[in-house]
């Protein structure tokens, strides 16, 4: 542990690979709460994946990779929404359809541009090589989705909770919608570097789900799921580090154990005191029963 | 006095198939209104019509004489309690918060006096202890309140509720029928989908009998006839149990 702190206080680029995987982990956390909530967690791994053409356009085209990939990304989640509403096909079928296709022409385009070890960067993640820029375009895809969720987030929560009820008071819910997708490929892109296109889902559900498991309101939710992302984040930056791992497996496989406590020990959902609890109530009736037969 | 809801000529679809054909009525302002029909007659497809969620191959909808748009934030309403999460993190008190929403637009935010408001409602529907509960943990009944007090707090000119008794116990069904009674006493005008042929004497003004057309319309004890009622259930119930439900 000290020879982290050390490192840390030694190596520009581990400070750097620490920020940034923090604000990662801050904003898939927010992000990941309407995700789950809107049994969206098939659509964001969808996403994240579509996101692959996008950013091999973008290398070749020249221009910033966040442009190509929210177009790719939102084309894909279009593509997803047409032909569920226009077919018989089922909404998670047409979804394995839409990103497999998207992801299969995402790896097409990267081999053209015959750089195999930006591929591997981009599906797993690589936190310890980011650069200054990256850094700074990181945290500014963070200040504009926490923003927008904040503005929005009466909208966010009614059409999350009660859609027939957001549509019957005037809101775009397929606009909500939309724009979600939108903030979903923007979080994608920006958290590629730390944990990578295959991963990403894990960071966007798996520590939404912990604090679900721990609360019934959903703004602590949201600032829970944002600091269990976080505390995954340097927990996986701490062992990629120092046992030389990939720092997206890392940070994923610490969201996971996190999460498998919750599950254990929550004090309203946990496995445990719900076993016990059940156990006690079984308790109290076999012994009014004896009594009864007394 | 004045026409609460007015659907002229409407016509709907799904895929082709003809869901509502040809629906003609129009319901004044302070009724109690139910509308009754068979499995698959299209009831939810008119409640939803009403609140302009499903889109009419033909035909108008006016609401207190406006265009549904106009009147969007005036109207309330109640879901099917089969179309809830009932596992969201939300409690009883920022469900019925919620009602504020649609008057207070995009950048408001609900301020004391609407938590003030929430929990008159919360009140009226006997659920104030329960303000701090995540509403999965209350029963059918008490889910159903506080629903209708969410519907309260939106202070609408009119309430469209869809099987609000389904999964319901006695004593909630009956305060929130006399919450309906009462709103229709201030002049409300409430229209409840519903299923139970059973109370529908008991509880409704008028009744709006519909297989996938309008079969009748009127007061109670016009819709309310055997051979009237056989109409629309020929194919479900044979017209001896039709009787005993009328008797």
């Amino acid at each position: 542990m000290m020879n982290f702190i050390d490192a840390l206080m030694q190596y520009e680029f581990l400070q750097k690979a620490l920020l940034t995987s923090m604000m990662v982990g801050i904003i898939c956390g927010v992000i990941g709460c309407f995700i789950i909530l809107r049994g969206m967690a098939l659509m964001g791994d969808a996403i994240s994946h579509a996101v692959l053409p996008g950013v091999a356009l973008s290398y070749m085209l020249g221009i910033n990779f966040f442009v190509g990939a929210v177009f790719t990304g939102i084309l894909t989640a279009i593509g997803i929404g047409y032909i569920s509403q226009n077919s018989r096909i089922k909404n998670d079928v047409s979804i394995g359809i839409m990103f497999t296709a998207a992801f299969a022409s995402g790896i097409i385009l990267i081999t053209l541009m015959k750089s195999s070890t930006d591929l591997y960067h981009i599906l797993f993640g690589n936190v310890l090589a980011v650069r200054p820029t990256e850094m700074w375009s990181t945290l500014f895809i963070g200040i504009f989705v926490l923003v927008s969720i904040f503005i929005f987030y009466k909208e966010l929560l009614v059409s999350s909770f009660d859609s027939t009820m957001a549509a019957a008071y005037g809101l775009p819910t397929k606009l909500i919608h939309y724009f979600l997708m939108a903030l979903l490929t923007l979080v994608t892109v920006a958290s590629l570097q730390t944990v990578g296109i295959i991963l990403v889902v894990a960071m966007l559900i798996t520590p939404a789900s912990t604090a679900y498991l721990l609360t019934d309101r959903l703004w602590v939710m949201i600032y829970l799921s944002a600091g269990i992302g976080v505390l995954s984040s340097i927990l996986g930056l701490y062992f990629s580090y120092t046992y030389n791992l990939a720092s997206g497996a890392t940070i994923v496989l610490a969201a996971t154990v996190l999460f498998i406590l919750a599950f254990l020990f929550s004090p309203k959902q946990g496995l445990i005191w719900r076993t016990i609890k059940n156990a006690k109530k079984r308790e109290m009736h076999s012994h009014s029963k004896t009594g009864l037969e007394e | 006095m004045t026409t609460a809801l007015s659907v002229s000529k409407l016509f709907v679809s799904y895929n082709g198939n003809e869901a509502l054909k040809d629906i003609n009525f129009t319901i004044d302002e302070g009724k109690l209104v139910g509308i009754i029909g068979p499995n698959g007659a299209g009831k939810s497809t008119l409640l939803k019509v009403l609140l302009n969620l499903v889109n009419k191959d033909a035909g108008s909808v006016e609401i207190l004489g406006k265009s549904i748009k106009e009147m969007k934030t005036r109207v309330a309403y109640v879901p099917q309690r089969s179309n809830i999460d009932w596992d969201f993190p939300i409690t009883v008190m920022d469900t019925v918060l919620i009602g504020t929403y649609p008057k207070l637009g995009i950048f408001r935010r609900p301020k004391k006096e609407h938590k003030s408001l929430a929990m008159e409602c919360l009140e009226k529907v006997g659920m104030t202890q329960f303000h701090n509960r995540q509403i999965g943990e209350l029963s059918g009944g008490q889910q159903q309140r506080v629903f209708l007090a969410r519907a309260l707090a939106q202070k609408p000119d009119l309430y469209f509720l869809d099987e609000p008794f389904v999964g319901v116990d006695v004593t909630s069904e009956e305060m929130i029928v006399s919450i309906l009674k009462e709103l229709r006493n201030k002049g409300k005008t409430v229209v409840v989908v519903h299923h139970d042929l059973s109370k529908a004497k008991d509880y409704f003004n008028e009744l709006i009998l519909i297989n996938k057309e309008l079969i009748e319309h009127g007061i109670v004890e016009k819709v309310f006839q055997p051979e009237i009622l056989n109409k629309a259930y020929t194919n479900q119930f044979t017209p001896i149990i039709l009787e005993d439900v009328i008797l």
